[in-house]
């Protein structure tokens, strides 16, 4: 794997304990730096959790369908050849902000991406977004990160940074001196049949994608990113997710969406190297323009709301029959189980199709799709109701694509055209962004582009 | 609602139905199928669930008995062919219930309702021949499912009915159109602003049925917002907006020519709908998924006022597909009324609630315009909906 997936866990530490040792409680500890890290490493929680314990850590939401993860921090590499949270086993909460960047500085811009490189490669690994954390530093001034992760583990927390269209272009103008390196994959998604953007929901010049197994940690992340912007960038627009429904590690169960059908069975997985290279990463020499982008990827985010109560009052077989799978199992409806290969061509009563032409797994199917595949990371959202009393929710779908122009794009456009589930679905947010390979230490997200 | 990207799916409605002819032969009973409990359940001590595992070769039921009353059968194809498991009456012929569609390793549950009696139980792997058959007794329980020795017959007069009303409402959709098209042509823009909603009531009403033929709905109501890029416009949305252009930003008038040509497909398209309408038969479920179907219409289109966004008209199609809805209902009800008649009686009450509503937005012989309607009255309009959409959507399992 490129990517460190594995998640770098504290060992049982035998070098004499930090001061305080053997205080449980944070706030027993005494004035210092705060780590979130070392005070569960010092208080001795978990520490004996293995990397494969921890991958199949899924949270206590789930501890219902799956062994109950042993308890202890969860902290994944920030930096690397490829940034984290696109392989890395998906966490359960997500916190997905876009920002439109306010300075017309250069400068500034680059600061900014450094300020956040730094910030985000502490907070990941349990630490406060600043150098003196949220309750030390001059008595007389501000702490330096807002206090709410104070206690909490890494939770798994990744930071995963991306850049839009509208960074390098304007209505023609080019902002930053970057146009001449923007990829030519890299512009607005067009308008999908049954589309109804809300720009207010729409597009940015950079994104931050916060995903924790804690939701408190990811909004921690977003919140202090979004005030060290303040004044270089704001933010356009966030979403909250709150139930991963992509699996994309082999470790992982597959998740429901708000259908209540398994997501993601076909997803691929971090396990598939050779997939998730082919499919996923943007390989060296792809665009001439933006070698700034090889071992990158490209991000597509579709904010999809679902008419729930619609969706409620179909038949389990009209359910089934649009999915083309089994609620129960995830089964194709041409047999088997979950991960069976579904048979597009078997024939069922009246000589229909057991697996309808309009079916979800279908249409969407890599081998109906001149074997393309997404690396999904959505989840489920509902922001509370709407004037009419229903659900605003859905799922805040995500896909790391290594061209969106073969990945995405044709797909999406036969999906919205065919796609029996379409009936109860309208997209009401949309955004690409280009992902930059990981940074190495001393480096900033992004460096490559402005070198 | 009219996106060409949902018209698959409300052609849907229909069309799998489609294939059940044997189920108008005679549902004395009532069956569906339901996968409330979940495949995993464990062997059960109630002796109305009973599972079978449905081979290539075998069908092994766990009883060949069982008390009468609401019966469960969890179908398992154990086999490595697509199976199907019927429940049969004692001459071997009608079909009481049955589950299709069974693919390897799936497992299916058969509900339905038994009164005492002798049966077959049968699996047909492969949907070949006359199935693995077995006897299978219904012992009286006193927890009865009713028979209705006329079922036969008002299943028969439901579907007759049913018909008769979509050759109707197409019939005054052809001539409304046709007198809606010509004022346009002509450019008598008041009389066909006019005549735009009181046509469209005839399509509204039987707009699943409509929907159902997927090469004529996106021509004919497909809405600006679900074109695709390129894709060209026509039907009753695109005059609609070039007789409300109100909400158009720098709106350009069609031309003379351009109105005929709009007006001329609009025609023709539904000259087409309705020589197709002729001869249409339906099924108890097609009836009652439509009568739904066009409850969902009214929630995701109507209600958010989506429908009519130019003219501002959308209480009419809600008025409309409310109409259709309760026609199939209303049609159902002998059948309902010996199977469900809480249902029955629930129904008849939430149509009731809802047209009460709807009656207080009524102006002169029509609507008020949707921009006139409160916040709060479309809230309580949007409640009604649902109150009556959810009992409405059990509908189908009761009656086939």
């Amino acid at each position: 794997m490129p990517e460190q997936s594995e998640p770098k866990v504290p060992a049982a530490d035998p070098t004499p304990a930090p001061e305080g040792a053997g205080a449980v409680e944070p706030d027993a500890r005494p004035r210092g730096r705060f780590s979130r890290r070392r005070a569960l490493g010092a208080a001795g929680v978990g520490v004996a959790g293995t990397a494969v314990g921890l991958a199949g850590g899924i949270g206590v939401a789930r501890a219902s369908v799956e062994p109950p993860a042993p308890a202890g921090p969860k902290i994944y590499p920030f930096y690397g050849d490829h940034q984290a949270g696109i392989t890395t086993p998906a966490q359960d909460r997500l916190h997905f902000a876009a920002f439109d960047v306010t300075t017309t500085d250069r400068a500034e811009l680059v600061s900014l991406l450094q300020d956040w490189t730094t910030a985000a490669a502490r907070m990941t690994q349990g630490e406060g977004a600043g150098e003196y954390g949220p309750t030390s530093g001059p008595y007389d001034a501000p702490p330096d990160d807002t206090g709410e992760a104070i206690g909490l583990p890494a939770s798994g927390l990744t930071l995963t940074f991306g850049f839009g269209p509208s960074l390098f272009r304007e209505s023609g103008r080019d902002r930053f001196g970057l146009a001449a390196r923007q990829p030519a994959a890299l512009k607005r998604l067009p308008l999908f049949p049954g589309d109804n953007l809300d720009e207010s929901r729409s597009d940015g010049d950079l994104c931050v994608q916060a995903c924790a197994d804690d939701p408190q940690v990811a909004v921690h992340a977003i919140r202090n990113l979004a005030r060290i912007a303040f004044g270089r960038a704001a933010i356009r627009w966030s979403q909250l997710g709150f139930g991963r429904t992509s699996s994309t590690s082999t470790s992982q169960a597959t998740a429901r969406n708000l259908f209540g059908f398994k997501d993601g069975t076909m997803n691929l997985k971090a396990e598939d190297p050779a997939g998730v290279d082919a499919h996923v990463w943007v390989p060296s020499g792809a665009d001439p323009r933006a070698a700034w982008l090889s071992g990158g990827s490209y991000l597509v985010t579709r904010r999809i709301n679902m008419t729930i109560e619609t969706w409620d009052r179909q038949a389990l077989s009209e359910q089934e029959r649009v999915v083309g799978r089994t609620k129960a199992e995830g089964a194709p409806l041409s047999g088997g189980g979950e991960f069976s290969q579904p048979d597009f061509t078997m024939a069922g009563r009246g000589n229909e199709p057991i697996i309808a032409t309009d079916a979800h797994v279908r249409l969407a199917h890599p081998d109906n799709n001149h074997g393309v595949q997404l690396l999904r990371r959505g989840y489920n959202f509902v922001d509370g109701s709407t004037g009419l009393g229903r659900l605003d929710a859905g799922l805040f779908f995500m896909a790391y694509v290594t061209d969106p122009r073969t990945h995405y794009i044709p797909l999406q456009t036969k999906l919205s055209r065919t796609d029996g589930l379409q009936e109860y679905l309208q997209h009401t947010g949309s955004a690409l962004f280009a992902v930059p390979p990981g940074a190495k230490s001393g480096e900033h997200i992004g460096q490559a582009l402005f070198a | 609602m009219s996106a060409t990207t949902r018209r698959p799916a409300a052609a849907r409605r229909l069309a799998p139905l489609v294939t059940v002819g044997a189920l108008l032969a005679l549902p004395v009973l009532s069956g569906c199928t339901d996968n409330t409990r979940s495949a995993n359940d464990g062997p059960s001590a109630d002796p109305r669930a009973l599972t079978v595992s449905a081979s290539d070769t075998d069908c092994a039921v766990s009883g060949t008995q069982a008390p009468s009353g609401k019966l469960t059968f969890t179908v398992t194809n154990s086999g490595s062919k697509i199976n199907e498991f019927y429940l049969l009456a004692g001459d071997g012929l009608r079909i009481v219930g049955e589950v299709e569609n069974i693919g390897p390793g799936i497992t299916r549950d058969l509900v339905l309702t038994a009164p005492a009696g002798s049966y077959f139980t049968a699996c047909k792997p492969g949907m070949v021949g006359d199935g693995i058959r077995a006897p299978f007794t219904v012992a009286e329980s006193g927890q009865a499912g009713a028979t209705d020795a006329n079922d036969g017959e008002l299943v028969a007069a439901a579907n007759a009915n049913y018909a008769s009303y979509v050759r109707d409402q197409t019939d005054q959709l052809l001539s409304k159109t046709e007198e809606f098209a010509a004022a346009y042509e002509a450019g008598d823009d008041a009389k066909a602003r006019a005549l735009y909603p009181v046509a469209r009531t005839h399509w509204e009403r039987i707009e699943t049925v409509a929907e159902s033929f997927g090469d004529l709905d996106p021509k004919m109501d497909l809405r600006e917002a679900d074109l695709e890029q390129g894709q060209r416009w026509t039907g009753w949305h695109r005059i609609e907006k070039d007789l409300w252009p109100q909400r158009a930003k720098g709106y350009k008038a069609l031309s003379a020519a351009q109105r005929a040509t709009f007006a001329d497909d609009l025609v023709k398209n539904t000259k087409t709908l309705h020589a197709r309408t002729r001869d249409m038969t339906f099924t108890v479920d097609q009836i009652a998924n439509g009568s739904r179907g066009l409850l969902d219409e009214v929630a995701t289109g109507k209600v958010t006022g989506e429908e009519e966004y130019w003219s501002r008209t959308d209480l009419y199609d809600f008025q409309a597909n409310v109409d259709g809805a309760r026609i199939g209902f209303e049609g159902l009800r002998p059948i309902l009324a010996s199977r469900d008649k809480a249902l029955d009686t629930q129904l008849d009450a939430r149509f009731s609630d809802l047209q009460t509503l709807l009656d207080q937005q009524k102006s002169g012989d029509g609507f008020k315009s949707y921009d006139a309607v409160s916040k709060s009255d479309i809230k309580a309009l949007s409640d009604a909906v649902n109150a009556l959409a959810e009992p409405l959507s059990k509908l189908t399992a009761a009656v086939s």
